[in-house]
């Protein structure tokens, strides 16, 4: 290898080249920055501000950003403005409230203001008043804090109580009726039901009594609370605490509030489940496909086509693909499907719409030329002593290529699903014809026979992306999630890449690097 | 077939007579083309059974040619037609009741460069007895130490029988290459310019196994180094553009070559 000196006088090249890397690498720093920026601050429990207006009217809430108004000259405070979030769509139209920076007379961070995540109307941003159990108050004033926290523990060890007893008992229960009347199953899902009534009265006995900052009072089921903190109140490390706890329940939960609030786990599960799938499907095609062009078939003017025709594949737009998976897999063989063996269920489709195996099949589909060119270059690759050393010794050419060229040819193979895992895992565009939802709770594996359910709807984090940035309600309020949730993509990406690439070393140094020839 | 004699003797010694030696090879009119160019022209030739033989001659000569039509490596290429008979041991080779991977494990070959398998060097020695299947571990053991005995890389390689056979030296991997293709027991070995890639240590240690190697089998030998053929082989052929021009033993045709165009050949002065 030579190595150049920027300094010597070569010319302008050297420094255009080397810039480019340069630009590339800030630009990749930059996106990566801003993702995690954006979306990991989001879990951070930011300050709460008091803001009393010269008007008199008072608002809590976290400072968001600022701005110029519109139209406005000067300097320093003068015509600008300050959005903050102030939550409380029950008791406000909005989340948003804009401030111009000259009509606010005090600002303060009081300790006692709570913010409360709740499962309806979003967060609440006030004052916490007191606790009450069947109306009698359990705690008041500064108590009432201590209270509220003791209570959310008890609430989250109902809620485990509670989620329990329905897929322990509740489910299996359900099921076993399903096949048919049994006397023991009703009585003992009577018993359970009831069971479960007893628990949802048990947590729906406490409310709290909550007053905004501008002093108008609020009734909240204690039973609707998810998380409740004082941010400023809170020191930095209780404030690690916190945002490892939204961060884990953001990568752990399911989404509420249509996507805009919650977690994205079905997402997660969703995608990687897909890309293995895909993998699991693409691998032995691409790798068949690639032992015949460059192996079996004779090296003549139809291969060499062959090859140009699979090379241009790998340039068709996703979406064109998209288009042939919902023709051919979902309408064409799922339709066919569904007419041959799931007829009692007709007319709503089991195999006929959208779903995971149709997803996956069309992925692998996008993916074959990448893993097809990858193969066929590491087979090119191993030297022709190599398998007439296998020949010279008595193999057949089955014998040859299973135990000698395959396994060299693996790392090369790697390399192809490395490439086709990464472009499978982004796509976006064609799952939205063969198999994506909005929402799908429901996981496409469960302890339900045959366990992994493919002609279910599943969850994208692409889509889930795309979802909660343009078909929110709120789009200011989902944009954390969405930049968090692109994170996590990438994330994703990174580890089944980082998976395969471990491999494909763990292999290389097993066979040891190809002899230079 | 003409089983006369058995070779009185295996060392260097003074050859016996050429014309009473038991053959193991038999070339019969032997024609070879590539597409429509042809490599070998009508070669008849016999290969003696436990002797070295070589085959010279200059570059593009048709020598790699012949030797790789011995084991019938060139099925693999669809271009090759080839005319005449190869008999080993009096049976024609490209008869179709012969099995082409029985053939080759009985012809076995070693190449130019070493091409030992990305694996163990154990594993190298155990790739044939594996496909020949049926052996116990016990007794797998005992034919790759004696493979690798036979090929002088026992002392060598005995404590590290599970490291990469990528990581021996040149020299030591074309032994490799020997003794994996001795496991397999075979009649023949051809040996296409085995030492070409090798330094000069290594090239003495693969000629004296080459000698060594001939009480138990029959060698051929291709090589473009003539001191090499003359140190080695008991008989030497030598081609030029596809046919054969002489054919004897080794003292007699580099002493004593009997056509103007060999001795030019052996002297240097081709043209």
């Amino acid at each position: 290898m030579m190595s150049h000196d920027l300094t010597r006088g070569e010319g302008p090249w050297p420094w255009l080249a080397a810039g480019s890397v340069a630009l590339s690498l800030l630009m990749l720093g930059a996106l990566l920055v801003l993702l995690a920026g954006r979306g990991l601050g989001h879990f951070w429990p930011a300050p709460v501000a008091l803001v009393e207006l010269e008007n008199g009217r008072w608002l809590a809430g976290e400072a968001v950003k600022e701005a110029r108004l519109p139209g406005a000259e000067g300097s320093g405070t003068r015509g600008r403005e300050r959005l903050y979030r102030t939550a409380n769509r029950d008791l406000d139209d909005g989340i948003w409230t804009w401030v111009a920076l000259e009509t606010i007379a005090d600002v303060g961070y009081p300790d006692e203001l709570v913010v409360l995540e709740r499962r309806r109307w979003g967060d609440f941003i006030g004052r916490l008043m007191a606790v009450e159990r069947d109306g009698r108050p359990l705690g008041e004033g500064k108590s009432a804090w201590t209270v509220l926290q003791a209570r959310l523990v008890e609430l989250e060890v109902l809620r485990d109580e509670q989620a329990r007893l329905r897929r322990k008992t509740i489910m299996p229960l359900a099921a076993r009726l399903a096949t048919g009347p049994d006397a023991e199953a009703s009585r003992d899902l009577a018993r359970a039901n009831a069971q479960l009534r007893e628990l949802r009265a048990e947590m729906g006995r406490d409310r709290l009594v909550l007053e905004s900052a501008d002093g108008r009072r609020l009734e909240q089921p204690l039973v609707e609370v998810v998380r409740a903190w004082r941010p400023n109140a809170m020191s930095p490390v209780e404030k690690l605490a916190a945002w490892g706890q939204g961060v884990w329940r953001f990568l752990a939960e399911g989404p509420r509030a249509a996507n805009t609030a919650g977690g994205v786990w079905p997402a997660i599960f969703g995608t990687v489940l897909m890309v293995l799938l895909m993998s699991v499907l693409v691998t032995p095609f691409g790798v068949l496909a690639a032992i015949y062009l460059n192996e079996v078939a004779h090296q003549g003017r139809f291969t060499r086509l062959v090859r140009i025709a699979v090379r241009n594949l790998a340039g068709v737009p996703s979406i064109v693909y998209g288009v042939f998976g919902l023709g051919v897999f979902v309408h064409g063989i799922g339709g066919s499907l569904d007419a041959w063996f799931f007829e009692e269920a007709l007319p709503s489709p089991t195999f006929g719409t959208g779903g995971l195996l149709w997803a996956s099949l069309t992925l692998a589909l996008l993916t074959l030329p990448v893993v097809i060119v990858a193969t066929e270059e590491g087979l090119a690759r191993i030297p022709d002593q190599q398998r007439e050393g296998a020949l010279a010794l008595g193999a057949t050419r089955l014998e040859m290529l299973t135990r000698v060229v395959l396994p060299m040819a693996t790392p090369a193979m790697l390399t192809g699903l490395i490439l086709a895992v990464a472009r499978a895992a982004g796509e976006v565009a064609p799952l939205m014809l063969v198999g994506v939802a909005k929402l799908a709770p429901q996981v496409p594996v469960d302890g339900d026979f045959p366990f992994l359910h493919l002609e279910r709807k599943f969850m994208h984090l692409g889509y889930h992306i795309f979802d909660t940035a343009f078909h929110g309600g709120d789009v200011q309020a989902a944009l954390p999630l969405v930049y968090a949730t692109a994170l996590l993509l990438v994330l994703v990406i990174l580890v089944l890449n980082l998976t395969a690439i471990f491999l494909r070393h763990h292999l290389k140094v097993r066979h040891g690097a190809l002899p230079r020839v | 077939m003409s089983v006369l004699v058995q070779p009185r003797s295996t060392g260097s010694g003074p050859i016996i007579d050429f014309h009473r030696e038991a053959s193991c090879l038999e070339i019969e009119d032997l024609s070879l083309a590539y597409g429509d160019k042809p490599a070998l022209r009508g070669l008849t030739l016999r290969v003696p059974r436990h002797r070295v033989t070589a085959f010279i001659g200059p570059s593009g000569c048709g020598k790699s040619t012949l030797l790789r039509a011995l084991n019938r490596l060139h099925d693999l290429n669809e271009e090759v037609s080839h005319e005449g008979k190869v008999l080993l041991e009096g049976r024609d080779i490209h008869d179709p009741e012969v099995a082409v991977a029985e053939l080759r494990r009985r012809v076995g070959m070693v190449f130019q460069v070493p091409n030992p398998f990305p694996m163990s060097i154990y594993d190298n020695v155990a790739f044939g007895l594996r496909l020949l299947g049926g052996m116990r571990r016990r007794q797998m053991d005992d034919v790759v130490e004696w493979a690798l005995t036979s090929a002088a890389l026992w002392h060598e390689v005995k404590d590290r029988l599970r490291a990469s056979a990528w990581s021996l030296s040149g020299g030591q991997q074309q032994r490799l290459v020997i003794a994996r293709t001795l496991a397999v027991r075979p009649e023949v070995l051809l040996l296409d310019e085995p030492a070409s890639a090798l330094d000069p240590i290594s090239t003495l240690k693969i000629e004296e196994l080459i000698r060594n190697l001939k009480s138990q089998l029959t060698l051929v030998l291709v090589t473009h180094n003539m001191q090499q053929a003359a140190r080695v082989s008991d008989y030497t052929a030598f081609l030029q553009e596809g046919e054969l021009v002489e054919y004897g033993p080794t003292d007699t045709l580099f002493t004593n070559p009997r056509l103007r165009r060999t001795e030019n050949y052996i002297t240097g002065r081709m043209a």
